[in-house]
């Protein structure tokens, strides 16, 4: 088994591309079975927890409120999962619901020192 | 009240009584000594009342008797010249005008302030349930060690061991300040919980004896909600989860000891009065912005108590039980969840989640699978049901499991 990071990118910057109240609403259920799924089969590594969307921005000499947006999206929610391998790792990245709102989902194998 | 059952009654009532005001008022350095003071006047009473007959006040007599021995041995023990008397709570000059109060009131805040030096984290939790039982509700060994089918020696070093423990911690017997609820707690609520749980969900056959421990919890939990300080919103969670469960305890088993499966139960035998107490307990639970995990299993278990399937039903009990494992992690939260997730979803689709679970060293995993494959896949369902049977400890479960692949292979036999 190894551990792979899932990164959830959302445009959280673009007025017209955050969800509506409606949206939101209807994301968090499918997103909480998902979660709900993954802890059931005992694949996050940490506890599962939120993270603040805004959050701050640090570079050499400025520190600036977030999030970071160089890109169009920026990282709203991250877990670690164990899986296999990277084809497995993906399978579970696909089943986040936030895909169907637009997200991109970045999928990230930790390096074992060997 | 019959004579023989008289004076075991009192006991289990008054003992932890009187055991809990006299550690309120010596310390649990002296823990022994009103232990032993309270055996003594018991002691008087066996022995007097059957030469004499039964006091009209028996309790009354009881707490008379411990007052008395209690002053006597300050008087006499030079311990309360030298020691006690600086540490005493009450500044008695003398020990004769030294109160011994057994008030109604002092009792409850005695019986409180022991709650929270029991569940003190420096011992482990079934060395708390232990000393809770034998401390707080008056429990013998014999009874203690059968309700954690083990036998009285290991029981009583383990209640010893946990003595010597809080008297090294020296733990003050207190009223919880403010600062100590928010610490301790959740250490004491977790104890009350696994307290309830080894009553309910004992593989004891001794129904009295399990009903006694789920009773015990539900009135240790509501001395805590009697107390202005620790009312909280997670308490009054706890006992609305203990009333929405104990409001089945009749209707789990039949008179054979057998466990009766939630759907084949008999709703009329399911208690009333417990399923509104629990309610009300419920909404009062919902103030606040703690979330913790007595609210979801008391939601959960709230819905139990609707016996239709509805669909909001499953889906209330689905998203909790996600709730719940987003809280922390459990295989029976994994199982229970994906048996919910079979009537919202269908029997297939919880197939392919629960073969992901991979819980290959628990019984209840097997007695899933083999409900989900049954009607679908009739050998598949009885493989794991037989796994299942291999893998349990439970004679309850044992019986159930036999009975459920008995009904596969007469359905196999008919087809």
């Amino acid at each position: 088994m190894n551990e792979f990071l899932i990164a959830i990118h959302r445009d959280l910057k673009s007025k017209d591309a955050s969800p509506s109240p409606e949206q939101m609403q209807a994301s968090i259920k499918p997103f909480q079975e998902w979660i709900g799924k993954l802890i059931a089969q005992d694949r996050l590594v940490n506890p599962y927890r939120r993270w603040d969307g805004v959050g701050r921005v640090v570079k050499k000499d400025a520190v600036t409120d977030g999030p970071y947006a160089e890109i169009k999206e920026s990282l709203g929610g991250l877990i670690v999962v164990r899986a296999k391998d990277y084809d497995e790792a993906v399978e579970i990245a696909k089943g986040c619901p936030i895909l169907e709102w637009g997200a991109t989902v970045e999928v990230r194998m930790a390096l074992v020192n060997a | 009240m019959e004579d023989q059952t008289l004076l075991p009654h009192l006991f289990r009532t008054e003992y932890r009584n009187i055991v809990s005001v006299l550690c309120y008022l010596f310390g649990i350095q002296h823990i022994e000594t009103a232990e032993d003071l309270v055996s003594d006047a018991f002691l008087s009473a066996t022995e007097l009342w059957s030469i004499q007959g039964v006091p009209d006040n028996p309790r009354a007599w009881l707490y008379a008797v411990a007052k008395n021995k209690t002053k006597n041995y300050l008087k006499r023990n030079a311990l309360f010249e030298n020691r006690l008397s600086k540490e005493i709570k009450y500044s008695a000059d003398k020990t004769e005008e030294m109160e011994i109060d057994l008030s109604e009131k002092n009792i409850a805040d005695s019986q409180l302030a022991m709650i929270f030096t029991i569940c003190n984290p420096c011992n482990a939790p079934e060395s708390q349930i232990a000393l809770a039982l034998n401390l707080l509700c008056g429990f013998g060994g014999q009874e203690i060690a059968d309700a954690f089918l083990t036998n009285k020696e290991v029981i009583y070093k383990r209640i010893n061991r946990a003595k010597e423990k809080l008297k090294e911690a020296n733990i003050k017997i207190e009223q919880p300040t403010v600062v100590e609820i928010s610490e301790r707690l959740e250490t004491v609520l977790k104890t009350l919980y696994l307290l309830f749980s080894e009553g309910y969900y004992s593989t004891s056959q001794d129904t009295t004896l399990r009903k006694d421990l789920c009773s015990e919890a539900m009135r240790l939990t509501s001395l805590l909600i009697e107390n202005k300080t620790t009312n909280k919103p997670a308490v009054n969670a706890l006992l609305a989860l203990m009333c929405f469960h104990a409001s089945r305890f009749e209707a789990r088993t039949n008179e054979k000891g057998e466990a009766i499966l939630y759907q084949d139960q008999d709703q009329t035998l399911w208690n009333k009065e417990l399923i509104d107490a629990g309610t009300v307990y419920l909404n009062r639970a919902s103030t606040g912005d703690e979330l913790t995990k007595y609210h979801l299993e008391a939601g959960i278990a709230y819905w139990h108590t609707q016996k239709e399937d509805t669909t909001e039903k499953w889906e209330s009990i689905l998203s909790l039980y996600n709730s719940l494992l987003i809280l922390e992690y459990s295989p029976i939260a994994a199982l229970n969840r994906t048996f919910a997730l079979s009537k919202t979803h269908g029997k297939k689709a919880a197939l392919v989640e629960a073969e992901k679970l991979k819980l290959t060293d628990n019984p209840f995993y097997f007695s899933l699978l083999g409900n989900l494959y049954s009607d679908i896949d009739n050998e598949k369902a009885i493989q794991h049901f037989e796994t299942a049977l291999r893998l349990t400890n439970s004679p309850g479960d044992k019986i159930t499991l036999a009975k459920n692949i008995q009904r596969l292979k007469e359905t196999k036999a008919v087809n």
